[in-house]
């Protein structure tokens, strides 16, 4: 099986290594992984902001550097959920619409793909810890991913799961929403912040890592010791 | 006051909303409670999904053939002895009751809970003609003694705890009793019986008018509506001209999703159902009936991308639901409708001019458009409202058309990505320390106010990637 690693601008030029698990995972599992290299940005930011214009360009680009691949897969909910919206904004335009459908449906976020296509639920990670996951609301919500990450996290003997509290509470990234309205913002993600040290977690996990940096960057400046983890690093925890 | 509330800026109004912590308790609290009992009663109800997309067709079926039903149940309503008047506007809304009170030389009005009275200041304009108006809900008349707006739809005064109450009740109307919310209730009964049997005129709002036999009902928890529509001589409907279903068949669908979402209660205490002025056969009822229906700017959300927006049953779940609202409370949005229909209906029903951050005070979370009992796509349409203010408003601050511009040319040219996957980390050096960023320049700045940033990775993924295949792919 063939997939094209989608790695998101994030993940690309902040946390690399959150990509280079989610290759070692695919590959583990038998995948030929490939990496377009004329990728960009999914178009969320000028998107969420009302820049349809703009945004377009960057999905333009995103379905030129896709034409080829037989699946894609990225390691975040939201920015996958961003591939799954094209077909809605290029109805009717002769050049993209049938591109920006055929991206859409060969399209999955990484958890959602280990378990719905590749059908894996044991991923044989080694990892230990208490852990609470964060379901960040673009994966759940627009993409519709919710049992996927806690199965596989279920099925990894040494992770014992703690139930973080109101898991559905945005944790107040959405992306320029963090700037335009930061005082908001500041408010919900310390909202966010308490919860997770309710759970006395050692580790916090998500899958987007615009949420995990968000939460991630308060617990840090409040001093608290939670680590703050992608799940595809406990999934390619081995030995 | 009107739909909108006041002048202050947004900036300030969501700054008070942050500091004011009896109020933020009293609404996370109350979202808390809410947010629970709808969660068991979508579950008691069973097929959840099925009943939403049952309740989204009724809606989008009556509001795409909104003439036909308003043309019906004006019919209907004429048949039985009433007068109906179609308001275009708040003003012509506000003269019409004027003129009926007038010509009752009516004194004092009762008034059960109705936001489209709020969204067009009825009282205000009542007052005008030295008519005394009583706010028989018991929120409604918390507000009304203390002069303040509603923040919330549904529970007018949920930015007020016990406390408050007891203290607004002791100084306006000299009340000595405890906090508990059986006394207080005891207490505004008592209050409000006297105005009930001495009210001229009184005036209802609208949750559902069946079109097929001109009645209207209402949906309450402490039975005043029955009062102001049973006891007064004369009778006045004001409703939005979309609060309108075919039959009763519909409303009982409707009404089920709306007492489940908004209170999480599989119905309520009461359900008020009200037709015409009172027949020969019926023992109470009006001998005047009027019936408002109030445009002021609906008609013109018809037949464009926000027609959704007509749909909503007014059950606020996507208040409750919204943690910018849990955050803020519903006086930052300056609006008389809150939260993210208010988000969404205030820019449209009152202009870009006076609401158009509403918009961007959402983080796209979607647990609005998750919680809505009608499946209107909220968040979608606050982006649709983002566009319009970037594309046809030209409103977007130039740093952000600028920096939009530039990210498309970014994003659209797979060099210039690259060399900046490349810079990043140098280009940020000057604010990094230990791989952090605690004090950013430009838009990093008001989030690393807060907390901090990541600094860029020494090597892009990408350059990994590239350099794995060269040592010939999976080691
Ligand atoms: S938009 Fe939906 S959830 Fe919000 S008040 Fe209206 S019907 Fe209720």
């Amino acid at each position: 099986m063939r997939v094209s690693i989608f790695i998101t601008c994030l993940c690309d030029i902040f946390s690399p290594h959150v990509g280079k698990h989610t290759v070692e995972i695919l590959e583990r599992f038998g995948c030929e992984v490939d990496f377009p290299e004329l990728q960009t940005c999914c178009g969320q930011p000028a998107y969420n902001s009302g820049f349809f214009k703009e945004s377009k360009e960057a999905m333009k680009q995103m379905m030129r550097a896709f034409k080829d691949s037989e699946y894609v897969v990225g390691p975040s909910g939201s920015c996958v959920g961003m591939l799954k919206e094209y077909p809605n904004l290029f109805k009717g335009d002769p050049e993209w619409e049938e591109e920006a459908r055929k991206l859409a449906d060969k399209s999955y976020e990484l958890t959602q793909f280990l378990v719905d296509v590749l059908k894996i639920v044991d991923v044989g990670s080694t990892f230990k810890g208490k852990v609470t996951y964060h379901p960040s609301c673009h994966m759940t919500r627009l993409l519709g991913v919710n049992e996927a990450p806690i199965t596989l996290l279920k099925h990894i003997d040494g992770v014992e799961l703690i139930e973080l509290p109101v898991k559905e509470d945005c944790c107040g990234f959405g992306g320029t929403f963090a700037v335009k309205n930061a005082a908001i913002s500041e408010e919900m993600v310390t909202e966010k912040s308490q919860h997770v040290t309710e759970t006395k977690a050692e580790y916090l996990v998500g899958g987007d890592m615009g949420c995990l940096f968000n939460i991630g960057g308060k617990m840090q400046r409040e001093g608290k010791k939670v680590e703050v983890v992608h799940i595809a690093e406990i999934l390619n925890t081995i030995g | 006051m009107g739909l909108k509330l006041n002048e202050s800026a947004y900036k300030e109004r969501v700054q008070k909303g942050i500091e004011d912590d009896f109020m933020r308790k009293a609404v996370s609290s109350a979202q808390g409670r809410f947010r629970t009992r709808k969660k068991i009663q979508e579950e008691a109800l069973g097929n959840w999904e099925d009943w939403r997309r049952l309740g989204e067709e009724i809606r989008k079926h009556t509001v795409e053939n909104l003439d036909y039903y308003l043309q019906q149940l004006s019919d209907q309503v004429s048949k039985r002895g009433g007068n109906v008047f179609f308001a275009s506007t708040a003003e012509e809304a506000n003269e019409y009751i004027q003129n009926v009170i007038q010509k009752k030389k009516a004194k004092k009005v009762v008034k059960s809970k109705s936001m489209v009275t709020e969204e067009i200041s009825l009282n205000r304009a009542l007052e005008q003609i030295g008519a005394e108006v009583v706010e028989s809900d018991l929120g409604e008349w918390i507000l009304q003694l203390d002069e303040e707006p509603p923040s919330h739809i549904v529970a007018p005064a949920l930015h007020k705890d016990r406390e408050k109450i007891r203290e607004t009740f002791a100084e306006k109307r000299g009340y000595t009793g405890t906090d508990t919310p059986e006394e207080l209730a005891a207490f505004a009964r008592s209050q409000l019986r006297k105005d009930f049997l001495s009210a001229d005129v009184g005036i209802t709002g609208c949750n559902f008018a069946i079109a097929e036999s001109g009645t209207i009902t209402l949906v309450t928890n402490e039975g005043n509506a029955e009062m102001v529509t049973a006891l007064p001589d004369t009778l006045i409907t004001v409703m939005g001209m979309e609060r309108i279903v075919p039959t009763w068949e519909e409303m009982e669908v409707l009404v089920s999703l709306l007492t489940r979402s908004a209170v999480g209660q599989k119905l309520t205490s009461y359900i008020t159902a009200y037709t015409g002025v009172r027949s020969e056969d019926e023992i109470d009822g009006p001998n005047e009936y009027h019936l408002v229906i109030v445009d002021n700017g609906r008609s013109n959300i018809l037949g464009t991308e926000f027609q959704a927006a007509l749909h909503c049953i007014r059950c606020a779940a996507c208040i409750n639901a919204c943690p910018v609202y849990r955050h803020v409370g519903g006086h930052a949005y300056n609006s008389i409708y809150p939260g993210p229909i208010g988000a969404v209906l205030s820019p449209l029903l009152g202009g870009y001019d006076d609401f158009k951050e509403l918009p961007y005070a959402s983080s796209l979370c979607g647990a609005c458009t998750e919680a809505c009992p009608v499946k209107i796509p909220l968040h979608e349409l606050l982006i649709k409202h983002r566009q319009i203010i970037v594309e046809k408003e030209k409103a977007a601050p130039l740093t952000e058309k600028i920096g939009m511009k530039g990210y498309a040319k970014w994003a659209s040219s797979p060099a210039a990505y690259q060399l900046s996957t490349k810079m990043a980390r140098l280009a940020l050096s000057p604010w990094t320390n230990d791989d952090t960023i605690e004090n950013g320049p430009g838009p990093l700045k008001e989030w690393t106010n807060s907390r901090n940033f990541p600094a860029p990775s020494k090597q892009s993924f990408r350059t990994w990637f590239k350099e794995r295949e060269k040592r010939g792919g999976a080691s």
